[in-house]
């Protein structure tokens, strides 16, 4: 098993308008438009059709493939599971009726597809801006967009380390591997307890390296000049074009819910 | 490869939770998360940064560490609990917040609008039940303490899945009385593998670096105030359940046949909540009790503010 740089961003490197937006203007119509697809109704399927036309025309804008956008979105679908149950509770017509005496509604079917579909044209919008956003360009945005300075830069920081300590914790789980050899056929190891008490060791021994990493660049820090803010040479502007853009996707955004609700 | 992947059931994506709830969460996370800052910056300074950065990552890379259970699947690390009890309240929230921020901002684990409530589910709540619970046993023998972090583990993964549930159905995404047992049964086990490997974590570091359990960060009076406003969160989600509704099942179907009602009604904002067709239904106990929380939640913000302010120009000098 190993981690790279590679398996961790999901930025797609490209050369569209898209991607050549300011970033803050990515992340606040991003928000907006998650915002105002939440307060879509239920069962506003050509509304639903239209936003998720409005995520796909961007993506073709920023010159990345829908379906890989589709494919990432995906990721969210585990959780329908806790949703699955609106299918039977909510009283309505019944649709289908299924062992034990459950039956799907269709007020519940019509609200089990609209959060399904909500939770995807969400996650599509997440994962867009991701692909097209490069990490420390999102941070720089959300700095701008006066999220607490502190908590940027640990983001930042938790970023930059990321890879350092998969790597270790890669490493410690390859020891762990090549120690735990045994014939075929046999177990190797011990039981349960022992078994959670080797990865509890390893969780003991990740965060005390840890501890005493962050010390180290914590002293490194200080003497390249460290003050407590991290800077960059990288000064985000906003032209024309981003206002446009900003101004133009919140109102469209915005208009979503406004027709939904006539 | 992992079969049930721990923390999947946690992370909510958009969608899931109604824009009320999720603002409601918002509201309460950035209270707590403005005292964690004040407090972490206080007492850590400059270091604060690579200090917490570094345990974020830490957190993240932890959660790779799994261990076979049986039939082929697998137990996984959380880390909250560890992160709370060694790094002390306000630093594990704040590195717990760079977690989820990261999570869903990098990998879409867990949705945007929705980051309040992931914050408070997986951060705020399980991590000041797990250090509470833990410094229960101060200055009692070690093996007590051990025994108390493996409760508090447990206890702060079966917490963050109940509220979790309450959430979803207050939102109308499913029904309480469903998703709450197999929420709390699913995590209860997971609970077990995570109180394990968060005991031998702790036997470890006891045993290698006994200092770093001795001088924790403390939480202070604020750490209270956090318990408080969660345990009225909780209180107040569950109001109408002890009070003439028994029936989990019958108030969701209720809240959920007004949803689909409401939709009639033009330009409202938040059309599950509009006021007049609540009625004597439970959620507008759960409404009244959240504009309550809300009000005693700002209270503190602004005296977290001053109190913050204060410091400031203490450390000025």
């Amino acid at each position: 098993m190993s981690f790279h740089a590679s398996t961790f961003d999901r930025y797609l490197a490209g050369d569209s308008a898209v991607h050549h937006l300011d970033p803050r203007v990515k992340v606040v119509v991003a928000v907006v438009f998650i915002v105002c697809i939440t307060l879509l109704p239920d069962g506003a399927w050509w509304l639903y059709a239209l936003s998720f036309a409005l995520v796909m025309g961007a993506t073709l804008a920023a010159e990345i493939s829908p379906w890989l956008i589709i494919r990432r979105s995906l990721v969210g679908l585990p959780f329908l599971l806790a949703a699955v149950t609106v299918l039977f509770t909510i009283p309505g017509n019944s649709l289908w009726t299924g062992p034990f005496g459950l039956t799907i509604t269709d007020a519940g079917a019509m609200r089990f597809g609209s959060i399904v579909l909500r939770s995807l044209i969400s996650l599509q919008t997440a994962v867009l801006l991701t692909a097209t956003t490069s990490f420390p360009d999102i941070l720089h945005a959300l700095r701008h967009l006066k999220v607490p300075d502190i908590l940027v830069s640990v983001i930042a920081f938790m970023y930059r380390y990321l890879f350092v300590l998969t790597d270790e914790v890669s490493r410690l789980l390859r020891g762990r591997a090549a120690r735990s050899a045994a014939l075929p056929g046999t177990k190797s190891g011990g039981n349960l307890g022992w078994r959670a008490s080797v990865a509890g060791n390893m969780a003991g021994q990740l965060m005390i390296r840890s501890l005493d990493r962050s010390d180290r660049v914590y002293q490194a820090m200080l003497a390249r000049g460290y003050r407590g803010q991290m800077l960059t040479l990288k000064p985000h502007e906003m032209r024309p074009l981003d206002w446009t853009v900003l101004v133009t996707g919140c109102l469209i955004a915005v208009i979503l819910p406004v027709i939904g609700r006539l | 490869m992992t079969i049930f992947p721990a923390g999947i059931l946690m992370h909510i994506p958009d969608g899931f939770l109604n824009l009320f709830v999720s603002l409601a969460c918002w509201a309460i996370t950035l209270v707590v998360l403005g005292m964690a800052i004040a407090n972490t910056r206080r007492d850590f300074d400059e270091r604060l940064v690579p200090l917490a950065g570094i345990m974020a990552a830490f957190i993240f890379a932890a959660q790779m560490i799994n261990f076979p259970v049986a039939g082929g699947t697998s137990g996984h690390f959380i880390g909250a609990a560890l992160a709370f009890i060694v790094l002390g309240p306000w630093l594990g929230l704040l590195v717990m917040t760079a977690v989820i921020a990261v999570q869903a901002l990098l990998f879409q684990d867990g949705g945007i609008v929705v980051m309040g409530a992931n914050i408070l589910v997986m951060g705020i709540i399980p991590g000041f039940v797990a250090y509470y619970i833990y410094r229960l046993g101060r200055g009692r023998s070690w093996s007590f303490q051990l025994v108390l972090a493996g409760v508090a583990a447990w206890l702060s993964v079966v917490t963050a899945a109940t509220v979790v549930s309450l959430l979803l159905a207050f939102s109308g995404t499913s029904s309480l009385s469903v998703v709450l047992p197999a929420m709390v049964g699913v995590h209860a086990v997971i609970g077990i593998g995570e109180a394990l490997i968060t005991v031998a974590a702790l036997a470890f570091i006891h045993q290698v670096r006994p200092s770093l359990l001795s001088d924790g960060q403390e939480a202070g009076k604020g750490g209270w105030v956090v318990v408080g406003l969660a345990i009225a969160l909780v209180i107040v989600l569950f109001a109408p359940f002890a009070s003439g509704h028994p029936d989990g099942l019958e108030w969701v179907a209720e809240t959920t046949g007004f949803l689909g009602t409401a939709q009639d009604a033009p330009y409202s904002i938040l059309p599950d909540y509009t006021i007049p067709g609540l009625g004597e239904t439970g959620l507008s106990t759960i409404l009244a009790g959240v504009i309550g929380v809300l009000l005693v939640a700002g209270l503190v913000f602004l005296v977290a503010r001053l109190l913050q302010r204060r410091s400031q120009d203490a450390s000025t000098i």
